[in-house]
């Protein structure tokens, strides 16, 4: 399983992230979902989301220093953000991602 | 439960330390997980290495570090340090993973070791690893902080290690003072097969290091705690339990440097290769008789190593002067080296390191240590019987004929105890006591033991004259052996 999803425009500036997960795993499912959900409700014309499956492509992972999954990289824009878990506390995705935390918005 | 099949269950992989592999009874449990426990510093991490880098360069076993708390990078170099070969092993059968999480990554809910398993089962295949070491498991686990999560992980890892057939080394930290059970990752254990403890503390100002197994599933081991050092060489395990190989006896004789004292031993003195121990209270002349001991070596053409402590080369040589006894011709060919240790200020394992050191560098055929009692002034009694032990061991195996002094514990001379118990692995037992006799104090030698030899039971009387060192002819009178001015009536009235 490695497909990349491509919402809008991959333009300049888009926002790029790689996504490491671990097959069908609870907390890698849920991580997909919920990268899927933040992309679409802050970025939903610019982003894309490379998923890949550790079980698949274990070399990788070890050579990328992915050390637990699910694993997300923002890859753009820069600098590099590694986030750990499954992302259900939006409030430390948006705030590594640098974006507007809901009490602020 | 036939002894073949016992065998099979209980394969063992040998750690590469001859010491952990005596009180594991073999080293660790084959295909399956050893954890590692101990307080910071205290030496895990560089156990976990040695037995890693040994399976590989001895026995040509690849293996894997998983490295999750000091980088990757370090833990290799700290391998280098002690002379191993890290870039040629990292080339044919070592990999070091980073899993190290920077402090840049974010957490954002609940997370797994699938793909780090995964991906480690992965390059195990294709290197057809072996072993696998996981330092610092609890730095990982804390990254988890849910003690559910914990659990859930550690399991896992287990399983894993189970599947992988691989032998796993699992390093932990714990907080010294607290019992295993009230540890935070008191479970841990549970799951390992042969579970080691390490521990580090200081006594008497000096740093002692302590290893000892608490369990090992179906296997006999060392109960008791047993000294450890990290020397040039990486880890050294002091044996405990005596299981040692017997070296080649020697049938020739070596000198004690007295002729009378050769006598008493039955004709020509120690058996080359043995060891005695000269026991005696301050004053007793116990640093003359084994210098004699050294001189008779160096004149015989030997290389012969004195090691003293708390006394300075050139004042034992000045004072021997009055004796007729010159080792200064010997330190100028060469033949004799001497060394002045100050006992304070370092452990007996330290003391240990660097005698050997000296034994390897010098390599003696004789060798004196003056006293060795001294091992134990610093770091505690326990720790230098051991080290005496290892010493013991040590000259043995290398056919070096040994003389270590020691001073009598307690008041009472006549006490047959040593400060190190020595005196039962000790081939030879000499002891010099003061008699007391006609309001006279004189010095009087007796042979306690001697393995092997014919000796004399007789309490004879030392004589330390200007002529060198000598034993008076026995006289008896009365049931008591004639000394000092009682024996020269005698010898004057014959």
């Amino acid at each position: 399983m490695k497909e990349a999803i491509l919402a809008g425009q991959a333009l300049n500036g888009a926002h790029v992230f790689r996504l490491y997960l671990a097959g069908g795993a609870p907390n890698s499912v849920r991580a997909l979902a919920n990268l899927y959900a933040i992309c679409h409700k802050h970025f939903p014309d610019s982003h894309r989301i490379e998923i890949i499956d550790v079980l698949q492509e274990p070399m990788r992972a070890l050579a990328e220093a992915i050390l637990v999954t699910p694993t997300v990289v923002k890859v753009s824009p820069a600098p590099e953000q590694q986030i750990i878990g499954n992302l259900s506390e939006e409030e430390e995705v948006l705030r590594a991602l640098g974006l507007p935390q809901k009490e602020n918005v | 439960m036939s002894d073949k099949a016992s065998a099979e269950i209980l394969e063992k992989v040998s750690s590469g330390i001859e010491g952990f592999d005596d009180i594991t009874a073999g080293g660790l449990p084959c295909r399956r997980t050893t954890l590692l426990m101990g307080g910071p510093g205290c030496g895990k991490t560089v156990l976990a290495l040695q037995c890693l880098v040994s399976s590989a360069r001895d026995r040509g076993a690849p293996g894997i570090f998983v490295a999750f708390e000091e980088g990757a990078r370090r833990v290799a170099a700290n391998g280098s340090a002690f002379g191993w070969d890290m870039p040629e092993l990292e080339k044919k059968s070592l990999c070091f993973v980073n899993a190290t999480m920077p402090s840049s990554v974010v957490k954002s809910g609940a997370f797994d070791l699938t793909g780090l398993l995964a991906s480690l089962a992965a390059k195990a295949r294709e290197m057809g690893a072996k072993t696998i070491v996981f330092d610092a498991v609890d730095v990982l686990l804390a990254l988890l902080d849910d003690p559910a999560a914990e659990s859930r992980e550690l399991h896992r890892l287990h399983e894993w290690l189970q599947e992988q057939e691989m032998t796993g080394i699992l390093t932990t930290k714990i907080e010294d003072d607290r019992p295993a059970s009230a540890q935070r990752y008191g479970f841990m254990p549970f799951m390992a097969d042969c579970v080691v403890l390490l521990s580090q503390r200081v006594a008497d100002r000096a740093a002692v290091r302590a290893i000892r197994v608490i369990k090992y599933r179906g296997s006999p081991h060392v109960l008791n705690e047993v000294p450890f050092v990290i020397g040039s060489k990486g880890v050294e395990v002091g044996s405990s339990n005596g299981v040692h190989p017997e070296p080649q006896p020697f049938t020739e004789r070596v000198s004690t440097g007295v002729e009378r004292l050769d006598e008493m031993f039955g004709g020509g003195g120690f058996y080359r290769g043995t060891n005695a121990l000269l026991t005696g209270s301050s004053g007793s002349g116990k640093s003359t008789l084994a210098s004699a001991f050294i001189d008779a070596a160096c004149r015989r053409g030997e290389r012969a190593l004195f090691v003293s402590f708390d006394e300075n080369s050139a004042d034992i040589v000045r004072d021997l002067s009055t004796m007729s006894i010159d080792l200064a011709p010997h330190l100028a060919s060469g033949l004799l080296k001497m060394e002045a240790i100050r006992s304070e200020g370092a452990s007996s394992e330290e003391h240990f390191m660097r005698m050997k050191a000296l034994i390897a560098g010098h390599q003696p055929r004789c060798i004196a240590i003056d006293p060795l009692s001294a091992l134990a002034r610093m770091g505690g009694g326990l720790a230098a019987r051991a080290v005496a032990e290892r010493l013991i061991y040590l000259c043995r195996n290398a056919g070096i004929t040994a003389l270590f002094t020691s001073l009598l514990e307690g008041i009472d001379p006549h006490l047959e105890t040593t400060a190190m118990h020595v005196s039962t692995i000790a081939d030879s037992w000499i002891q010099i006591s003061f008699e007391l006799l006609d309001g006279e104090r004189n010095r009087a030698l007796s042979i306690i033991k001697s393995r092997g030899t014919k000796h004399s039971k007789l309490l004879r009387e030392l004589l330390f004259r200007d002529t060198g060192i000598t034993l008076a002819d026995p006289y008896n009178a009365g049931g008591e052996v004639l000394m000092g001015t009682l024996r020269r009536e005698k010898e004057d009235a014959q």
